[in-house]
């Protein structure tokens, strides 16, 4: 952190000398500090998994989720600050409404990311406001099929086949890497989702969590739902149960 | 050649309404201007239009039953339109009247279902509060003197109850274990009353789309704006169903000893 | 001047009382319109080209107010292209005909627009659209507009049948619009056609001299009237 106490990392809307914006690299940060937050996609399906850290025992169980409904068939996850995640689903639901409007039809995943994108990256370019301090995974079934985008602090966004943000991106990536997602029925990428995340919070295994398992595929008609209450149960059991025979 | 006798004598406008798509008591009146002909006309008409829709109360849920045709003028334009639309899981909203404000009415229903689906809150709308919806949105576009042109029956089943309500273009509503849009408030309504009324929880679904079929095949005989080609909807615990198409049977035999309109024997 | 002029059709206007068509078929859509253009009775155009060019496998038949139709044209043909760059991909004829109906429904009150959007994508194949009057969609196997259309509707009911290929589609096309102007004093002159596939658009055209030609009444009534008469023997006088 040779930047600081330069004056360059007070405002996104200046340069240091060697070319960065550093308020754009601390909102990175914010994100690194969140609870993992991955997307799997395989051939007919999407599903989200979010490892949502618990700061109080007092807080009501499944409040405050990090996976949000876009539309019918769009879901949305967040690591970073949860506020700015609430924000940029109310655009991106914006977004989607504006689209069918115009079009008659549902958003296709490539042009909401894009336009999430643009409206990221305006919050880079001015001293008025703060850089979103949260990287967003989008995933759709649309009529290309499934897909799967990242949106990062700096308004950059890549489509994925497997995503993770967060804290345990690392090792959840390594675990992505090895899945062979083209094999997957959308039901099996559940179970992975549910063991990466489990297996990821080992590092912080003081910490209270919550998993949060949402998904896209022919079991639930292309509509982005939460994992039913018996195969999230299944899949935590089995995640737990991998953890202990795990190296 | 002007084809319609409601034109003849009047002074003649060819810019105006060549096609001959407004009814009756729409059509242009060329008459000398009064002190209110510099006045702006901003209530549209309607242009493509459906006629009558039918719905009643059984002991399952909610019956509904709309023809397929979209009219211009007397033209039978359009026989392949579906005019009964599914909204949400317990709801089915049938319209008469001009097609187009009928899609426009679809596509913000459909909007307003997946802000309720999206806010992923444990509620969902049932009839009752998109009919209310929809009334309150039907009375705001007439206080703004530019309605949408329907009438519109709103069927449902939520939580064991049955609901069936009209709203119409003025934003008018009123609730009835039977109801009818258009032609079918004069022609079917007086069956569906005799056919329903006090039974509600005993008709059968048999029994329920026997009496449709009735009122659906007066109003082939009797609505110069309908066809033999029509859909039902049942709304129930089940859930929403709306069948393919159906045509309705007709009898016509009777006829062929007929002769002349009077004294007339051969 | 009458207000109702004003609204509608704004008197003096140039109009496109119109034939115009669109039929698909397997691998495409054959869309075709006669040339005519008035004003009031004089044919201030007798050569127009009616189908309008607004995607490279999209094409727009109009009918109408050519001033309005031409304004809606141009502006679904703008939304496409920026469509395009945003998407990168050739839209849906769905996404074409969405746009045309948005800007007929939300401004029916000032358009006296008839429009049937036609083309093919690689999500549907080949599709036909209409937009009437007031604004609405609706998708069709076939469909025929402008005031030429009222004449035809029967001949295409009993003609039109599904599963034709390119031939007989083109055919289906030229006989419909051929007797639509020869029954509509507001359609006349050739017939331009379009037929538009995955691979690309065929233009054709038919002079206002090769028209299909169909039953017209005996030649010249005189001719008859002289033939009969020496037919009839004169009535035999006794004497």
């Amino acid at each position: 952190m040779t930047s600081i106490g330069t004056g360059y990392d007070l405002s996104a809307s200046t340069y240091s000398p060697d070319g960065r914006i550093f308020q754009v690299e601390y909102a990175t940060k914010a994100v690194e500090n969140s609870g993992t937050a991955i997307g799997v996609k395989v051939n007919d399906g999407i599903v989200l998994a979010v490892e949502k850290l618990i700061h109080s025992k007092l807080l009501v169980p499944e409040a405050n989720r990090r996976i949000q409904t876009i539309d019918r068939h769009i879901g949305l996850a967040t690591a970073g600050l949860l506020a700015d995640g609430r924000n940029i689903t109310t655009r991106a639901r914006d977004e989607a409404v504006n689209y069918r409007e115009a079009y008659n039809a549902p958003t296709p995943l490539k042009i909401l990311a894009d336009r999430l994108g643009l409206y990221v990256q305006a919050y880079t370019l001015y001293s008025s406001v703060r850089p979103f301090g949260i990287s967003t995974i989008l995933g759709a079934v649309d009529k290309d099929g499934p897909s799967l985008y990242v949106v990062e602090p700096s308004g950059v966004f890549f489509g994925y086949n497997g995503a993770a943000v967060g804290k345990g991106r690392q090792l959840a990536k390594t675990e992505l890497e090895k899945l062979k997602l083209s094999e997957l029925t959308t039901r099996e990428a559940v179970y992975e989702a549910a063991r990466i995340i489990y297996l990821v919070h080992e590092d912080a295994k003081e910490k209270e969590f919550e998993l949060e398992l949402s998904w896209i595929g022919k079991e639930t008609d292309g509509v982005h739902l939460p994992v039913p209450k018996d195969l999230h149960r299944d899949a935590e059991a089995k995640a737990k149960a991998a953890l202990e025979t795990f190296e | 050649m002007d084809h319609f006798p409601t034109n003849w004598g009047r002074p003649r406008n060819d810019a105006y309404d060549a096609y001959g798509t407004f009814p009756l008591p729409h059509r242009p009146n060329n008459d000398t201007k009064d002190a209110f002909a510099s006045g702006v006309q901003r209530t549209q008409q309607p242009i493509v239009t459906g006629t009558s829709v039918l719905a009643l109360k059984y002991k399952d849920g909610i019956m509904m039953a709309a023809d397929n045709l979209a009219s211009y003028g007397s033209l039978a334009r359009f026989k392949d339109v579906q005019r009964l639309h599914p909204v949400g899981k317990y709801t089915v909203i049938g319209a008469g009247g001009d097609i187009s404000d009928f899609q426009y009415i679809q596509k913000f229903l459909e909007e307003l279902i997946i802000e309720e689906f999206t806010s992923q809150d444990g509620h969902d709308l049932g009839p009752a509060e998109i009919h209310e919806y929809l009334s309150q949105v039907m009375y705001a576009r007439r206080s703004k003197l530019n309605p949408l042109w329907n009438s519109l029956l709103v069927g449902g089943f939520k939580d064991g109850k049955s609901f069936l309500a009209y709203v119409d273009l003025l934003g008018t509503t009123y609730s009835a274990s039977t109801l009818a849009t258009g032609f079918g408030a004069y022609l079917a309504q007086p069956i569906l009353r005799k056919e329903v009324e006090g039974k509600e929880t005993e008709l059968t679904e048999d029994e329920a789309i026997r009496i449709m079929e009735t009122c659906i095949r007066v109003l082939y005989y009797r609505d110069a704006r309908s066809i033999d080609k029509y859909q039902l909807a049942t709304i129930t615990a089940d859930g929403v169903k709306i069948s393919d198409s159906r045509h309705i049977s007709t009898s016509w035999s009777f006829a062929e000893g007929i002769r002349g309109y009077g004294a007339q024997t051969q | 001047m009458d207000h109702i002029d004003m609204n509608r059709l704004k008197t003096g206007e140039v109009n496109l009382g119109t034939s115009i068509m669109a039929v698909q078929f397997n691998g495409g859509v054959v869309i075709g319109a006669d040339s005519r253009t008035t004003t009031g009775s004089y044919i201030a155009n007798r050569v127009t080209d009616k189908l309008t060019h607004i995607h490279d496998r999209i094409y727009c038949c109009r009918s109408g107010s050519a001033a309005d139709t031409q304004a809606v044209a141009d502006a679904v043909h703008y939304q496409l292209q920026m469509y395009t760059q945003m998407s990168g991909g050739a839209p849906a004829v769905h996404t074409a005909a969405a746009l045309f109906q948005r800007i007929c429904y939300e401004n029916k009150d000032a358009l006296s627009a008839g429009i049937i959007v036609a083309g093919w994508d690689k999500d549907v194949g080949a599709s036909v659209y209409n937009i009437p009057l007031g604004g609405g969609l609706f998708r069709q196997p076939w469909a025929i507009g402008g005031s030429g259309s009222t004449y035809v509707y029967g001949y295409c009911d009993a003609t039109y049948k599904e599963g034709w290929g390119r031939d007989e589609t083109v055919e289906f096309v030229k006989n419909t619009l051929s007797l639509a102007m020869s029954r509509d004093g507001s359609s006349g002159g050739v017939i331009r056609m379009c037929v538009i596939t995955e691979e690309g658009v065929e233009r054709l055209f038919i002079p206002g001299n090769e028209l299909p030609k169909f039953w017209e009444g005996y030649e010249v009534l005189g001719q008859a009237t002289k033939k009969l008469v020496e037919d009839i023997a004169p009535m035999a006088v006794e004497t």
